[in-house]
């Protein structure tokens, strides 16, 4: 098994592991110590280079996020009767075998498929891979990365003629300008964002932010270009035409290293004529522009990166090629604190480009050639080779939708929530001949969706291998928990059914170690420098040294070769002619606009505290504290307009779905703009899926589907009255028209709306809580209706509080009475009050979710000491000095408190 | 020089218009206070106290013969007044000496009303009002003494937790299907039940008493046992009837005032003669008798002001009940009858005794709360009956309102008070 670490604590001598945080690419190292009761205590590792001990929220929450009372223990299959039940591992090997040997036999390869997840581990990916492409016949492996990064990919793929990044994170620590395209790194990178304001706080780094909503992150920018949404490639056609005519590209460069540049030129210049036109389809006002230019072309020490802004685009492959054009037009690519960085959402996106598994790649960063599929075939001595790209996520959903698709293996992911169309998506999979599902979860959208089985995979801290992070940089995960019930590896599951199927050799791995090694032999078969992805120095790696292995960037093209690389100083790409491609992008649309019936333009993402469908960091009462209801946030004007209050629920409708969420007001919100989070599912909400209304349009050349731009109507849901519930116990059937679902210290909570009056309340309120003890507060007449029930010791174990009207309802100071085991008398008489026992100690809403530090907790420090800044807030209650993902909000909390520097903000808003 | 001014009656309404009238204006009448109890004035609202041993004689006494001295008052007591001579403004006394008044204030108090029914005069049969009577229970409430209340309002309540406390075992039988039905509505009086009787006191409900029944004794016929109306024969060493009080309007009545329950007054609480006033629980304004401390206070307040010189009316009272029984916490105030018009806002926790209900008034000019109760928590009482009687709009704190003033965001309770 694996070695553990020596202790870095030496007061204590419990184990510690070192891991890798499973949330975004940053991929920062992780300290778990488990204390052997189910708790495990994490840190940061001081030692890894992503991220050198510090932690984000979540990270910082994920001992919260342990426990086993959600998880899939057992493999269940669904008998004659439509139930689900406990079988053998073996049966369930054997049936899948079956399935997919049996959907092959008659409707050929093609009619079987797997998705899988960036959250896979590069081992299960190489499994899935190799099952698929080498021995099933079909490329029909794709993964919810297509959701995330494949515009990226093939952006990459078209300039560089690989998947490459060339740079590294200390490019942000030695830049002189950071330019963030797309991307709310405050919040989704935030350890990267610290980095970055380390930078900034060092040497003067600019940083610019374009966004179409100004974010956390466009609040600490010191430009901030507010682009029209589908625009960004007019803003960087701009900026390839000002480069050239202010004599700031690299000719050298250009002429020794790319071709293409020319046209590419010549249709930046058509695409943004003057500086006039640009800012007239940009939206960016003309100063600002020329500012961007400017200190674009002033600074070469300039990183762009980009994340989802750019890359769920019906366009994303060209704006990913234009961001690329301008670096390789000025050189400033593959040298200190300068090039193009794609930050990739996943935590092993990467790992999962590298063995392949996207439908349009073969292995190790090779394609569909004859050349390379006859190298893989030889590697692997496989007997089924897979002749020609599979279908991509979309592609795939809708294959299986029209038939064409039988079988599929779903894999660490949730589809039923994530995929654009999700309704359409859920309803495909339950279609489906033979649906087997890989979860940590026993129930989310995607296994409601009646799969046929379903296997309990291993999670975070059980799991064991390896992930890649944005800067090619790959860490071990590490197990520090047992595998609990009957879990086990996915690549382990892959094997098995491989080896069912009469693969014995070539599934004969013993361990994640073992698919290490033959992952790594085969990036480095025939390869010498052909490819950029090559760990040929890491194939031979003994069981030991795996589990030793520390952090280390690739390609690692011999043993001991393990010292950081940046790529393409000196040209080199993976073209034929070694030569980047300039590629001139299409010209800059929406793939649907907006009309009358539907106004609004729908962005989506992340939220800061939350991870894909909740289904971990849903767990965690800390992280469920910063935003606990699906919200859309929405202009303040738009909102009047709409007489929509701050709080008050909207249906958004689009032409494939509708949700009802909760408004933001939010001058970061541009007119006709709304922004909705991701998170949200079935599981956890009423109808806040945000992806059934998002449409499934793609990228011509990615395939990834245009998540950031659906155009919606917006009209106010008028509810009588909102409320919350609070219960130890899950509650299930909800009567209740709208409800979300959130952890809560103790329990779950649910922020609720009811047409239904105070007396009928009063009925569902003695069946939610039970028929014990409870107090009751009742104002029939004005709308209020409160109970509390109590156990036997006396604390509290429910709670139902409706109020009249459409605001929303707080219960932050109910929330701590739940978690509390025991009440006073006092506080039981005030509880209905819906207020702490200490008025002064009421919370409000968590800003820090590290340190767990209130608004009011921050208000109180203000008003002690006027003055205080960021820093000294931080010296007071610590918030903000762990992730500092906060730091834009403690800063806004600030300057609220200043009327002084009103009149700043408002300017800038 | 200064005007004669007699009080008779020396119980809490007088004590408080004394204290007011120096305020107003010492020296203009020379007054004296006849009292008929042997004793200074006393608090009668802390006898129950004094009963059940919570305090001590002394503690229960308002002030102190030096308070009384320094403002000039005489003090007559153990001397009842006899009659009033309205023709000549004179009072008569036990004593055969007689007053002259130029202003006479009445201020007899009540009777304790006494059942029309056979036995009442039988030894062991005792009411609840003055200090002896609190003398003579505790003399009589022994351990295993076996006491029946007659009347479950504030009164008898009281009077059975006393002699509950001091050993009697102890049953209260009460007219109405509820205990103080005329201060708490159904469910706070059931509350009120079960901690009456988690302190050991039976309680019978709906239950009339047909006579008190004797038998002879060593110290001659005395009380035996209570017959209620269905035939049970109840036995008792002791029966308290605490059915509530009548004004005490004999003086006046006798000399032809105005009387209808109690003596009738005006707005400045004059009676029907110019130069005689009544003030407390004798007193009949607008119809209406109170038999508690707060209108008597009120009274004394006006009538200070009024023979100071000032103007000043008396408007009637909003009362407030509070039931001083140590441990259960009852308070009611205003109209708490509901009905059309009005709405509720009810808190209640039976878990730990605790129930809440607040009446509400909605109209064109607001939100307005016109009546309380409150059992098991009664610290917001004298917070709500301000918002009864200052009429306050509070429809902006309705939510917060059922949990006291310390709930209550933007809200000025300095206003309210």
């Amino acid at each position: 098994m694996n070695a553990p670490v020596p202790p870095i604590a030496p007061e204590t001598d419990a184990p510690v592991m070192r891991t890798t945080c499973p949330y975004c690419g940053v991929g920062c190292g992780v300290l778990a110590r488990p204390d052997g009761a189910g708790g495990t205590s994490v840190a940061g590792d001081p030692d890894h280079p992503a991220n050198f001990g510090r932690l984000c929220s979540k990270g910082s929450a994920l001992g919260e996020t342990l426990g086993l009372a959600t998880r899939l223990l057992h493999p269940m299959a669904r008998g004659g009767d439509g139930r689900m039940a406990r079988v053998e591992w073996d049966t369930a090997i054997g049936q899948i075998a079956q399935a997919f040997g049996q959907t092959i036999e008659r409707h050929g390869p093609d009619a079987v498929a797997f998705y899988l997840s960036g959250q896979l581990l590069t081992e299960d990916y190489y499994a899935a891979n190799k099952l698929a492409k080498g021995f099933l016949g079909t490329a029909n492996v794709d993964t919810n990365s297509r959701l995330c990064m494949a515009s990226s990919v093939a952006g990459h793929r078209r300039a560089f003629g690989s998947d490459t990044v060339p740079g590294v994170y200390a490019d942000l620590d030695e830049a002189d300008l950071v330019v963030l395209v797309g991307s709310n790194a405050a919040w989704c990178h935030p350890i990267l964002f610290r980095r970055l304001e380390a930078a900034r706080a060092g040497r003067g780094t600019k940083l610019v932010v374009i966004d179409p909503r100004r974010t956390a992150t466009g609040d600490e920018a010191d430009l901030f270009l507010p682009v029209n949404p589908g625009k960004d490639t007019v803003l960087f056609a701009g900026l390839l035409a000002w480069l050239a005519d202010h004599e700031a590209l690299d000719h050298a460069y250009i002429d020794a290293h790319t071709s293409g540049f020319a046209q590419a030129l010549a249709s930046a210049r058509a695409m943004a004529p003057d500086i006039e036109q640009i800012a007239r389809e940009t939206g960016i006002p003309t100063a600002d522009l020329v500012e961007f230019y400017t200190l674009f072309t002033t600074h070469e020490r300039a990183v762009t990166c980009y994340s989802q802004g750019v890359n769920q685009s019906a366009q994303g492959t060209d704006k990913v090629n234009a961001i690329l054009n301008v670096h390789l037009a000025t050189g400033r690519i593959g040298r200190p604190g300068m090039g193009p960085f794609s930050l990739t959402g996943q935590p092993n996106a990467m790992g999962g480009r590298e063995v392949g598994g996207l439908a349009n790649q073969l292995a190790a960063h090779m394609t569909f050639t004859p050349a390379d599929i006859d190298r893989v075939r030889r590697f692997w001595r496989a007997p089924r080779m897979a002749a020609r790209e599979g279908l991509k996520a979309v592609e795939m959903f809708e294959a299986v939708a029209a038939g064409r698709i039988k079988a599929l293996w779903i894999m660490g992911t949730n589809p039923a929530v994530s995929l654009p169309q999700a309704a359409s998506a859920a309803r495909a999979l339950g279609s489906l001949d033979f649906l087997v599902v890989s979860e940590n979860v026993a129930t989310n959208d995607t296994v409601s969706c009646r799969p046929h089985l379903v296997l309990p995979a291993l999670a975070w801290g059980e799991k064991d291998g390896t992930v890649t992070n944005s800067e090619r940089r790959i860490s071990r995960q590490r197990a520090f928990l047992p595998a609990p019930g009957e879990a086990r590896a996915d690549w382990w599951a892959m094997a098995q059914v491989g080896r069912r199927l009469g693969f014995d050799e070539a599934f004969a791995w013993r361990s994640a170690a073992d698919v290490f090694r033959e992952h790594a032999a085969l990036s480095g078969f025939e390869n010498d420098g052909s490819r950029d992805f090559d760990l040929g120095g890491l194939a031979s790696l003994d069981d030991a040294a795996f589990d030793l292995l520390a952090p280390v960037q690739w390609p690692v093209r011999s043993e001991g070769d393990t010292a950081d690389k940046r790529f393409f100083a000196n040209g080199r790409f993976f073209t034929p002619d070694r030569r980047a491609r300039f590629v001139a992008p299409m010209a800059a649309r929406l793939a649907t606009e907006v009309g009358t019936d539907v106004p609004f333009i729908l962005n989506t993402g992340r939220i800061r505290d939350q991870w894909h469908t909740m289904t971990r960091t849903g767990l965690s009462p800390r992280l469920g504290a910063h935003l606990p209801v699906p919200f859309v946030e929405i202009h303040p004007s738009d909102a009047a307009q709409l007489g929509a209050e701050d709080g008050a629920l909207v249906a958004l409708q689009s032409a494939h779905g509708s949700a009802v969420l909760e408004a933001r007001l939010s001058a970061g919100q541009k007119r006709g703009a709304l922004f909705a989070p991701i998170h949200w599912s079935n599981a956890t909400s009423s109808n806040a899926r945000i992806n059934d209304l998002v449409a499934a349009v793609t990228d011509p050349v990615s395939g990834q589907p245009e998540s950031k731009a659906m155009p919606v109507r917006a009209a106010v849901l008028p509810v009588r009255f909102r409320g919350f519930i609070l219960s130890r116990a899950a509650v299930a059937d909800l009567p209740a028209l709208w409800w979300a679902k959130v952890a809560v210290e103790g329990g779950e909570g649910y922020l609720i709306a009811t047409d239904q009056e105070p007396d009928e309340w009063r009925h569902h309120a003695a069946a939610i809580l039970g028929t014990r003890d409870y107090a009751e507060y009742v104002d029939a007449p004005g709308g209020m209706y409160r109970a509390a029930a109590f156990d036997d010791a006396g604390a509290l174990v429910g709670a139902v509080f409706l109020s009249p009207g459409g605001a929303r309802a707080s219960w932050d100071g109910l929330k701590a009475r739940l978690a509390a085991r025991t009440l006073s008398s006092t506080g039981r008489r005030h509880l209905l009050s819906g207020r702490g026992d200490d008025r002064a100690a009421a919370s409000g809403p968590l800003v820090c979710a590290c340190f767990a530090v209130s608004t009011s907790q921050i208000d109180a420090a203000l008003a002690a000491e006027p003055g205080a800044d960021v820093q000294r807030l931080g010296q007071m209650l610590r918030a903000g000095t762990n992730c500092g993902s906060c730091v834009p909000e403690l800063r806004k909390l600030i300057q609220r408190r200043a009327p002084a520097d009103l009149a700043t903000v408002g300017v800038l808003a | 020089m200064s005007a004669p001014l007699i009080v008779i009656g020396n119980g809490m309404a007088a004590a408080k218009f004394c204290e007011e009238l120096a305020n107003q204006g010492l020296g203009r009448y020379s007054v004296a206070v006849i009292g008929a109890e042997p004793h200074l004035a006393y608090n009668r609202v802390l006898l129950s106290s004094l009963l059940a041993g919570e305090v001590t004689a002394g503690d229960i006494e308002l002030r102190n013969r030096d308070w009384w001295q320094a403002r000039g008052v005489t003090l007559i007591y153990g001397r009842p007044a006899l009659s009033i001579d309205t023709e000549r403004n004179r009072v008569n006394l036990a004593d055969g000496s007689s007053l002259g008044f130029s202003k006479l204030v009445l201020a007899t108090g009540s009777h304790p009303i006494r059942l029309p029914i056979p036995g009442m005069e039988l030894p062991g049969v005792m009411t609840f009002r003055e200090r002896a009577d609190v003398d003579a229970l505790l003399a009589a409430a022994k351990p295993g003494t076996r006491a029946i209340v007659i009347g479950g309002g504030l009164l008898g309540l009281e009077a059975a937790t006393g002699v509950a406390a001091a050993g009697a075992r102890t049953t209260v039988i009460h007219l109405m299907d509820r205990l103080m039905e005329r201060q708490l509505d159904p469910r706070a009086g059931a509350l009120l039940k079960q901690a009456v009787e988690a302190r050991g006191i039976e309680v019978l409900l709906g239950a009339s008493t047909a006579a008190i029944e004797g038998q002879e004794s060593a110290e001659g016929r005395r009380v035996a046992g209570l017959r209620l109306s269905d035939g049970r024969l109840l036995p008792a060493d002791l029966v308290i009837v605490a059915c509530g009080v009548r004004p005490n309007a004999d003086l006046a009545r006798a000399a032809g005032l105005d009387c209808n329950r109690g003596v009738m007054v005006d707005d400045g609480l004059a009676t029907s003669h110019a130069d005689i006033h009544a003030i407390g629980e004798c007193a009949e304004h607008r119809g209406q008798v109170y038999g508690l401390v707060e209108p008597a206070y009120d009274h004394a307040r006006v009538l200070a002001r009024c023979l100071a010189g000032r103007a000043a009316a008396y408007e009637g009272s909003i009362t407030a009940t509070n039931l001083k029984v140590s441990g259960v916490h009852v308070f009611s105030a205003g109209d708490f009858t509901g009905g059309a018009g009005t709405q509720d806002i009810v808190l209640s926790d039976p878990g730990i005794g605790l129930y809440r209900r607040l009446i509400l008034r909605q109209d064109g000019q607001g939100t307005r709360l016109i009546g309380a109760v409150l059992f098991g928590d009664t610290a917001d009482g004298l917070f709500y009956l301000d918002l009864i009687r200052s009429g306050r709009d509070i429809g902006a704190q309705r939510a917060d309102l059922a949990f006291g003033p310390t709930f209550m965001t933007d809200f000025d309770t300095a206003e309210a008070a």
